[in-house]
Order: C-alpha cells, then sequence, then structure tokens
C-alpha cells in the first residue's frame, strides 16, 4: 500500500512540475492567503496587545500548530474537496473498477502541493511562537505539541472526508461544510475560549476543535496541569469514525443509484 | 461465464421544469418520475465469447454495464459472473475484468503513458515479469513503442485508445468491457482497434462484451448481438440473424429500432 | 438592454435551482460573521478604548460584508471566464464583432447582482432581529444610506474591473487558479475583508487607502455604519470614481493587446 502511494505521488510531483510557473503562482497565491490572515493578526495586537488572557505570541503559537496541521491535510486530503466533479466525471466509477480500497485512491487521486507555502508559514510560525512564548519546556509540553497538530490534521481530513461524503447526497457538495474546515482554520487561529462559552461547548462536543487547540494550548502555556489535556488531542481523533460511517453508506447509496 | 437473470433496476430523476415560475416552486417541492432502466434483463455469455451490446441512448446499456462491473447494485434479478456477485464481492471481481470507457481515460494527462502503466502494475499488484510480458505484448501489437514515452495529452484520441485498452489489459483480465471504444477516432484507429479486439479475443479467449453506435464495428466483430430498448432485451442472435436481404447494416438497425418502436 | 436582462435573469434561475447550496451558502455566511463579531468582541472586552470604532457599527460593519460577498468581493468573480480562457473558447469571443470587454464587464457584473441578490436578503434579515450590539443597525440617516447605494454602485464598478484584468491577466498564464488566488489574497486583505481599515496601523491605512483595492467593500460599508462621513467621504467616493475610469482604461488597453495578438495567430 505504502509502495503504491509512493507510485502516486511521484506521478503528481511529476505532473505538478510540468506546469512551473503556474505552481509557482499558486504557490505564492496559497502562501499570500493565510499570510494575509497573519498580517491580520499582527494588526490587532499593535493596536490591542491581548485578546481575552492571551499574547501574540500565544496566538501565534496556536495559530501556527492548526495551520500545519490544517496545510497537511490540505495537501493530502483534497481528493474529497473535488469529490462531487470526481463523481459528476466517472473518475468515481474509474475507481470502483479497481481493486483498491475506495478511500485510499481518493486520498491517492489528488495532492495539493502549493499548500507547502503555507505548511511553511504554520512552521515559521510556530518555531516564532515556542521561541518566545514563556513556556517552561519539558517532554509532557513538547508531546502534547506534537499530539496538537498530528490531531489538528487527522480532524481536518475527516472534515474533508465527510464533506467528500455529502457529495454522495446532494451532488454539489455542502457549502456550509465550508464554515467546519475553513472557518475552523480561520477562527482557529484564536484560542477558541475567545469566543464565549457557547461556542466553547460546541466546538468541545460536536465537533472537537477544542479538543486539539483550547484544552492542550493552556496545558503547554501552563494555564492548567491537567495531564489529560495531553490526551485529549487523540481523542479527538475518533471524530474520523462517524465520518467514515457517513462515507459507507454514501458508497452504498451511489452503488444502488448510481449517481 | 456470465449469467444475467431478470435484472431489473428503477432510477429515481427529479424533474426540472424550465421557467423561473417553476425554478422558485421547485425550492419548496419537488416532483420525481421513476424510469426503468433495466426492465427484467436476462442473459448468459460463455467463455471466449465476443458480444455486441447494442440499442438506443438511453437504452439501459451502460446500467448493465455498471451491474456486470460492480458499480452498481440491482433493485433485484441474478447475476453471476464466474461464479461472483459483481456488487458483492467488488474487489475481488474487478481484478478479473477490464473496463474501457470510451469516452473517459484513465491515464494521467502530463506523464509518459509507460508511468500510468506502472502505477496500473501497483494497482492490480500485477507480478513483475508478467507485467513486462504483457506489456511487451501489448505494445507489439497494438503498436505502441513510440507512445510510452509520451505524455499522454500529446496523444492523438486514436493512439489514446490504443494506450487505454493496452492499460486494462495489463493485469490480463478474463473479461473486457469495452463501452463505445472506437467513439471518436479516425477511420486507421477504428480499424486497428477492431483488429487488435479481435485477435485478442481469438488469442487470449478473453471474453468481450462491446457497446457501440458504431454498426461497423459490430459487423466487423460480434458475432452474436444483444438488442437492448427500453430495459429489456429485443433481440439475441447472430448478425445473420437480423440481417435482411444484404440491405445496409445501419439501416438494419435503424429498422429494427423502428420495429420495437425504442427510438 | 433586453439581452443582459435575460441573462440576468437565466443567471438568478440558475442560482435558485441550486438550493442546497444556496442555503449552505446562507449558513456558512452567518456562522462566519457571528464568529468574527465574537472575536472583535473578545478585543473590545480586553481594551475599549483602543477600538477604533463603536462596537455596534463593527457588528453592522461585519454583517453588511457577509451580506455583501458574492457582490463586491473578489471571491465573487465570475469563474465561467476562466474557463472560457482555458479551454480555448474565448478565440471565438475574441473574434465576434462585439465589444469583448462591454459584454464581459456587464455578464460578470451581473453575476454578483444575481448572485448577492440570493444571499444578501436573508443575511441582512437575520442579522437585523439579533439583539443589540451584535445585530445589524440602521444606518445614521437617509443621506448616508443613499450615499451607501451610490457608492456601493461604484463599488461593484471598481471590482468588476479589477476583475477584468484579473482575467486579462489569465491570457498569459492560461491555467487561473494561481493568478485568481493572488488576486483574492490581495484584494480581501487592502478591502478590509480580513480586518478592516479602520484596525490598519494609522500609516498602513493611509496608504491602503491609495490602491484600487479600498474603493471596493471598504467604502460603501464605513458609509453606512457612520464611520465614514464628512470630506473624507466625499474624498473616498471620489477616489471610487477615479478608480473605475482608471481600471477600465487598463482593462480595454490590455484587452485591445490581446485582441492584436489573436488575430496575428490567426493569420
Amino acid at each position: 500500500m505504502l509502495k503504491l502511494y509512493g507510485k502516486y505521488f511521484s506521478i503528481h510531483l511529476k505532473s505538478t512540475m510540468q506546469y512551473k510557473g503556474s505552481f509557482f503562482a499558486t504557490l505564492i497565491g496559497s502562501f499570500l492567503t493565510s499570510f494575509t490572515v497573519f498580517l491580520g493578526i499582527s494588526f490587532m495586537f499593535q493596536r490591542f496587545h491581548k485578546v481575552a488572557e492571551f499574547s501574540y505570541e500565544e496566538v501565534l503559537l496556536c495559530y501556527g500548530i492548526m495551520l500545519m496541521g490544517f496545510s497537511v491535510a490540505q495537501m493530502f486530503a483534497s481528493g474529497f474537496k473535488v469529490f462531487d466533479s470526481m463523481i459528476a466525471n466517472g473518475e468515481f466509477d474509474r475507481i470502483l473498477c479497481r481493486p483498491r480500497n475506495e478511500i485510499f485512491q481518493v486520498l491517492a487521486y489528488r495532492i495539493d502541493f502549493i499548500r507547502v507555502g503555507m505548511l511553511l508559514q504554520g512552521i515559521v510560525m510556530l518555531v516564532y511562537g515556542l521561541a518566545s512564548c514563556y513556556v517552561d519546556w519539558n517532554f509532557s509540553r513538547v508531546i502534547t505539541v506534537i499530539f496538537m497538530a498530528v490531531g489538528g490534521c487527522v480532524l481536518f481530513s475527516a472534515l474533508f472526508l465527510l464533506d467528500g461524503s455529502i457529495a454522495f447526497f446532494t451532488l454539489q457538495g455542502l457549502e456550509f461544510m465550508n464554515v467546519f474546515t475553513y472557518g475552523a482554520i480561520e477562527h482557529g487561529k484564536y484560542p477558541l475560549s475567545i469566543y464565549g462559552k457557547g461556542m466553547l461547548t460546541f466546538c468541545t462536543f460536536v465537533i472537537p476543535y477544542a479538543l486539539v487547540q483550547y484544552y492542550p494550548l493552556t496545558y503547554v502555556l501552563g494555564r492548567s496541569d491537567n495531564p489529560l489535556f495531553i490526551f485529549l488531542p487523540l481523542l479527538a481523533c475518533l471524530f474520523v469514525v462517524p465520518c467514515w460511517i457517513v462515507w459507507r453508506i454514501g458508497v452504498r447509496r451511489y452503488k444502488s443509484t448510481g449517481s | 461465464m456470465i449469467e444475467v437473470q431478470d435484472l431489473r433496476k428503477t432510477f429515481k430523476v427529479a424533474r426540472r421544469e424550465a421557467g423561473f415560475g417553476q425554478a422558485v416552486k421547485a425550492l419548496f417541492h419537488r416532483e420525481y418520475t421513476y424510469v426503468h432502466a433495466l426492465d427484467g434483463v436476462s442473459f448468459r455469455i460463455g467463455d471466449g465469447e465476443m458480444v455486441g451490446y447494442i440499442g438506443p441512448n438511453g437504452a439501459g446499456k451502460s446500467s448493465t454495464i455498471k451491474i456486470l462491473s460492480g458499480i452498481l447494485t440491482p433493485d433485484s434479478g441474478k447475476c453471476l459472473i464466474d461464479g461472483r456477485i459483481p456488487w458483492k464481492s467488488r474487489q475481488k471481481h474487478v481484478k478479473e475484468i477490464g473496463v474501457v470507457f470510451g469516452q473517459r481515460t484513465q491515464l494521467w494527462w502530463d506523464v509518459p503513458v509507460v508511468d500510468s502503466f506502472e502505477l496500473l502494475k501497483e494497482i492490480y499488484a500485477i507480478p513483475t515479469e508478467v507485467y513486462k510480458k504483457n506489456v511487451d505484448q501489448l505494445t507489439e501489437l497494438l503498436d505502441l513503442a513510440q507512445l510510452l514515452r509520451t505524455p499522454a495529452r500529446q496523444l492523438s484520441l486514436g493512439q489514446r485508445m490504443r494506450c487505454e485498452i493496452a492499460g486494462s489489459l495489463l493485469h490480463n483480465p478474463k473479461i473486457l468491457f469495452l463501452d463505445e471504444p472506437t467513439i471518436g477516432l479516425d477511420a486507421v484507429s477504428k480499424l486497428a482497434v477492431r483488429d487488435f479486439i479481435k485477435r485478442l479475443n481469438q488469442e487470449r479467449h478473453t471474453t468481450v462484451l462491446l457497446t457501440t453506435h458504431d454498426m461497423q464495428d459490430i459487423e466487423a466483430l460480434a458475432s452474436r448481438i444483444l438488442l437492448i430498448g427500453k430495459g429489456k432485451i429485443l433481440l439475441d442472435g447472430s448478425l445473420e440473424d437480423i440481417r435482411r436481404g444484404g440491405s445496409h447494416i445501419d439501416e438494419t438497425v435503424a429498422e429494427l429500432y423502428k420495429k420495437f418502436d425504442v427510438t | 438592454m433586453k439581452k443582459y436582462l435575460a441573462f440576468f435573469r437565466l443567471r438568478f434561475t440558475m442560482g435558485l435551482q441550486y438550493r442546497a447550496a444556496a442555503l449552505g451558502g446562507l449558513v456558512c455566511q452567518f456562522f462566519w460573521g457571528a464568529m468574527y463579531i465574537l472575536s472583535m468582541k473578545a478585543f473590545y472586552d480586553t481594551d475599549p478604548a483602543a477600538f477604533p470604532m463603536t462596537f455596534p457599527a463593527a457588528a453592522s460593519y461585519i454583517w453588511l460584508q457577509q451580506a455583501l460577498l458574492t457582490l463586491v468581493s473578489m471571491g465573487g468573480i465570475d469563474n465561467e471566464f476562466f474557463n472560457v480562457i482555458q479551454n480555448g473558447n474565448v478565440a471565438y469571443e475574441l473574434c465576434r464583432p462585439v465589444d469583448v470587454y462591454g459584454m464581459w464587464f456587464t455578464r460578470s457584473a451581473a453575476t454578483r447582482v444575481a448572485n448577492a441578490l440570493l444571499r444578501c436578503v436573508p443575511v441582512l434579515a437575520v442579522a437585523a432581529l439579533l439583539p443589540a450590539p451584535y445585530g445589524m443597525a440602521a444606518p445614521p440617516d437617509l443621506p448616508a444610506f443613499l450615499l451607501f447605494l451610490v457608492s456601493l454602485t461604484l463599488a461593484l464598478g471598481v471590482v468588476t474591473a479589477i476583475g477584468m484584468i484579473v482575467y486579462m491577466i489569465t491570457f498569459h498564464t492560461i491555467t487561473p487558479r494561481g493568478v485568481r488566488l493572488i488576486a483574492v489574497g490581495i484584494c480581501d486583505f487592502f478591502s478590509g475583508n480580513i480586518v478592516p481599515l479602520p484596525f490598519f496601523p494609522e500609516g498602513f491605512r493611509q496608504f491602503s487607502e491609495l490602491l484600487p483595492f479600498s474603493s471596493t467593500a471598504n467604502v460603501p460599508i464605513r458609509i453606512y455604519t457612520g464611520d465614514l462621513a464628512g470630506r473624507e467621504m466625499v474624498v473616498l467616493m471620489l477616489m471610487q470614481v477615479f478608480w473605475i475610469v482608471a481600471l477600465v482604461g487598463v482593462g480595454k488597453l490590455l484587452e485591445w493587446k490581446e485582441l492584436k495578438t489573436v488575430v496575428v495567430q490567426g493569420g
């Protein structure tokens, strides 16, 4: 399976490199998209210096981690983002004609290399945040940061999977799913607690963003010493299960309606 | 061996009427119509047979092919292909069949054709020696030597179709479904494709089921014809059976469509 | 004119057919606006003195911005023309004996209006019902509202004219994705879509107001919320007029050059 994915990867890389000019233009565009958000944060903090109890550096740390998870998910799970068109142009029929798992094939169908621009920016902000936050680094805090990035990536990928699955039912995909993906990265730049109790509860129990962001962040910043918070990002990964079930139902429906 | 018995499939289609008022109305309430794509289809195709599957647009051809390839589940009826139920054991089933959709491509647009082939080798887990042997053979038979190093986007339609067919045979499928393989091809490519399919059937004894609108394809290839219309098999026989006194094949078929009232 | 009206109706009807998408878009914009306002509230609570406008004005700003997203933001650009350029059908368009610039300009503006009508009314209706500091407030007075409408029309002209230049650039890159992303990124930022211009640091704000991008959503929305009035408003509205003239000029020039190369290739 890994070898096969490697083959797909090299084909995607080769294809992308056929259009170098367009690739770099898109890379710049992708970088700009997240860079302007970063500029916006900077402007706000020049004026306000803090938001609730969080400093500029802490917000950058938070955004950096989220952006890393998001950009990796965007790069490798982007097949689901174009899944409605895969159904429309018959590409999914082709996938069903092949003796491999469907989810694997959709993942391998598209690798969006331009997200490297966003990933790099996430890394830069993370490093800056790490260096400038007054955090007493120890093993469990480092592990927590890693879990946050991984959990974020899995959570975003799960939402892309869900987004793609919805195309089985509506054919055009549902725009409101963007709220949970693009909305989460756009508004997840700030720790979720600033949006108030209601939003925090929603992001804890419905779409578990707070489990990869707010709670472990308070642990990393030393605002909480609850060791349970270290592992919450892993718990959030379970969100994949309901999304996968929706996918299965969708595939069954597709096979019975043919569209 | 393909055995199909009393396959039925009904689709629910949202009705959409033209006009502004209708569009507003559809916001709140939608009406559906039911289309019987397959209305009790039965046939049997033996190993090594070559069968032409014809019928007007929307007659149920592609629904049948989709069911046989395991993409679509029928509402009722039986279908056994070499003992497998296609939609029940999808992954196992598709390893043994090849499918060519004439209007779509499985080749990667921007990389040389051989890269697409190597990807297929991994997808179907084809052993290296089998893969090599097949590529060599297919290259010779389909005259691909000049094409394998070229990106698919630079190939002509006919060249691409030859590569396409080669790609779906790399894993030695016992059964090949061809959905309009000669659509849009120039005369030379058409002949090459027909010639190849014929040889494939004779030399490898691959079972071929071919849908087409090109009656010359049928004339050149199929010893047996299945005619489907309005979801029913209307005729199952040889070309000689349906031909009436030397009239042109297109006219014969047009007459048949008219006779069964399926145009 | 009749031709354009027919086109507009077609667009509107098409939009209506995708009811799931329309509803989804509404939910999306509403949620987006709510989150945005909540974050503004958090900043406001942290340091009210540093807030450059009243909080209700900020709330109205954000709701209007969401409601007018498809009308005056770069993201609302009509993707159809990108497809036409990419698949080569543009050659036909350029060879027709009509004013291509005028036709494309009108059609992309009509698309924006059609899409916006479907979306902005429900968003505004819900926003107006929200409780006091979070909801959408009425404009300061009737003249301000009328000026808002005038400025909004001008903003539509500016953003469509920028869009035309983006199309012309796409002729040379063929694949539109990169150009589109860059255009949306720059335009969103400088039109105050990410952070409203009054929140920019002073010098940077003055620089941004010189750019054409700030002549889009920024001006009409701030007139509506009462943030922009008097001399400053007149100056910025004149800037809008200037940018329409300038950008249409540049766009037409680019089109003329494009047309020449097409003819050369054809001959």
